[in-house]
């Protein structure tokens, strides 16, 4: 007698059976109707069958490794809660970096879930679709854990209470907020470049590694989890954005041209964003887990020189502001923590000087420049504030029309001298920071005349509250705007040193460690 | 000739899962890093199921790699047996 065991099916199979087979053919729509956005931005597909998720992940498996995830995240939330583990950071500046995280990177959380969720609608082949709804799942998973998480920050320090507010106001937060309005606004071809590729194979590890590991390393175990829990889901979020780099190259030879634009304009817009981490590895965690001179040559230098140069082998090239991201590496956490070091009544976080031995750490991270050309100035701050004339910046920056950062970047090969570059269009005159920035702005000027400058904004009285009196003798126009922030003034703002977070955390820690 | 890495989060499942690769991959070297664990490997990496499940004492399913992933590099290529990362085509 015939006995027919059942065989177990093989990942393979199993994928092709949860995936493109449940897809099916339209009978009664044309296609172009179900899916209207696949052709205007040029790509051309042929094959929507070749594309494959390596991991071959199925939505059965997806759910249970999620569902454990969570467990284990919120057992580790709930123990570091519980003991009251906020104390255990190495000091209270630490707590800044959160602020910092909140309001900038968290609301980029909720856009991608959004972004990807209309992008998996979008795109004609079930691989694809099935990627980025598992990924738009995962990003609404990350906006819910980092506000949950830091909502225990929130009992205790100043600067976290109106962090969605603020994303949409104060000035640098528009630096992270257009990079992804930016995106979402694009193609569903351009978002996949845009952000599955560039931003998350090329410059994530930059942002997440180094952060997480530098919250270990500060002894938060709050931030390590969810920047942990949320980094397991990243590794699949690489994967997807290098296969449909490669999908799209692979599809059809026109294709190159127009990602290679796609390329070099992300790149130098997730670079520009990246501006805020590597002055948050430099300058706000009290310990170092490596310079950001150190993580750009691993992850971008070596990792992504790796990666470029497999690519090559379709005619893509390293993005164009390749070479001067590069040499910036030396200058670019100092001169950014130098402008929120100035416009410290501004922001709703806390700054300060690095300290006699952090300016040495810094001088030995960066033998080339920090004592040249940037220690002067940071003695010379320290200095005045110890004399009690801590400087604060009363007058706005000016800011680059694409990634909106006040122009504060130097030329590629002169430290000593600004940057700038202009663009003349329909007889008005638009500035920027670099020429990455001007490029970007003369391949699409109609999408970004419409930039929201904070700056502009504020001049134009578009930054103060209902009841602001721009005619009465007393108005403060400064106060006003940060009235519209929601931003407590000599509260959330102005420097660490004297602030309430930094009295109420040693007072704290002393009842923690004494009787 | 590039590297590929794996970084996982440092903890009592990938202790095991560590071992494994560095047995079945001589050229692989660890960066221990805080909260987390690096390995790099000379152009390709294999994590074999069996020996993971050898040295963990317990049936392993590749896809648990997932819980305790924080980021890769290189092309992926997944069966039920092995997890391997390269830049080969
Ligand atoms: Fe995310
Ligand atoms: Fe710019």
């Amino acid at each position: 007698m015939d006995m027919k065991v059942a065989k177990k099916l093989g990942l393979k199979e199993r994928y092709n059976l949860m995936t493109r087979d449940l897809d099916w053919e339209p009978s009664y729509q044309a296609k172009e109707a179900i899916y209207p956005f696949l052709e205007y931005e040029g790509i051309k597909i042929h094959d929507w069958s070749k594309f494959e998720d390596p991991f071959r992940l199925t939505m059965d498996a997806y759910w249970k490794y999620q569902a454990e995830k969570e467990r284990k995240l919120y057992a580790i939330l709930d123990a570091f809660n519980q003991s009251n583990g906020h104390l255990g950071v190495t000091d209270a500046r630490y707590i800044n970096n959160l602020k910092l995280f909140l309001t900038g990177v968290t609301p980029l959380e909720y856009m991608a879930h959004r972004g990807f969720a209309h992008v998996g609608r979008q795109l004609a082949g079930a691989g694809p679709r099935v990627a980025c709804l598992m990924q738009s799942l995962d990003e609404i998973r990350h906006a819910q854990t980092q506000i949950h998480s830091m909502s225990n920050y929130n009992k205790y320090y100043n600067g976290f209470q109106n962090w969605r507010h603020q994303h949409d106001r104060v000035w640098y937060l528009s630096v992270p907020k257009s990079f992804f309005d930016d995106a979402v606004t694009s193609g569903p071809f351009e978002f996949m470049v845009a952000i599955g590729f560039a931003f998350e194979y090329v410059l994530t590890n930059l942002l997440f590694v180094p952060f997480i590991s530098g919250a270990a390393y500060n002894g938060d175990m709050g931030a390590m989890a969810f920047g942990f829990s949320a980094q397991s889901d990243e590794s699949r979020h690489m994967t997807l954005g290098l296969e449909m780099i490669k999908f799209l190259l692979e599809q059809d030879p026109a294709n190159v041209p127009i990602v290679q634009r796609w390329l070099d304009k992300w790149f130098w817009r997730g670079y520009r964003v990246l501006t805020l981490v590597a002055m948050m590895q430099d300058y706000m965690l009290p310990k170092r887990v490596m310079s950001w001179k150190e993580a750009w040559e691993i992850y971008a230098e070596q990792n992504g020189g790796a990666l470029f140069a497999d690519l090559a082998r379709y005619g893509i090239k390293p993005p164009a502001g390749w070479v001067q991201a590069c040499k910036d590496k030396d200058h670019l956490s100092h001169q950014a923590w130098a402008v929120f070091y100035n416009y410290g009544a501004a922001a709703p976080f806390h700054t300060w000087t690095p300290s006699a031995e952090e300016m040495d750490w810094l001088s030995s991270k960066y033998p080339d420049t920090f004592d040249k050309y940037y220690r002067p100035r940071y003695e010379h701050w320290a200095e005045q504030a110890k004399e009690g004339n801590r400087f604060y910046n009363g007058t706005l920056p000016m800011l680059c029309t694409t990634c909106q950062i006040p122009m504060f970047f130097t030329e590629p090969d002169d430290p000593t001298k600004i940057c700038y570059r202009e663009s003349d269009y329909k007889g008005d005159k638009y500035h920027f920071c670099s020429d990455g920035c001007k490029d970007i702005f003369d391949h699409e000027p109609e999408k970004y005349i419409q930039s929201w400058l904070p700056v502009h904004q504020i001049y134009q009285g578009n930054c103060f509250g209902p009841d602001a009196d721009p005619t009465s003798p007393d108005f403060n126009p400064l106060m006003e705007v940060l009235k519209w922030y929601k931003l407590e003034f000599g509260q959330d703002n102005l420097d660490y040193e004297g602030s309430p977070d930094k009295k109420n955390f040693e007072a704290w820690r002393a009842q923690a460690t004494k009787n | 000739m590039s590297n590929v890495f794996i970084a996982f989060q440092k903890n009592e499942e990938t202790r095991s899962i560590i071992e494994a690769i560095l047995a079945d991959n001589p050229n692989a070297t660890v960066d221990d890093q805080p909260g987390m664990v690096r390995i790099d490997a000379p152009n390709t990496m294999t994590i074999k199921r069996e020996t993971v499940e050898e040295v963990m004492g317990r049936r392993f399913n590749l896809q648990e790699l997932h819980i305790n992933l924080i980021t890769l590099t290189g092309h992926i290529d997944e069966t039920d047996d092995e997890f391997t990362l390269s830049w080969k085509h």
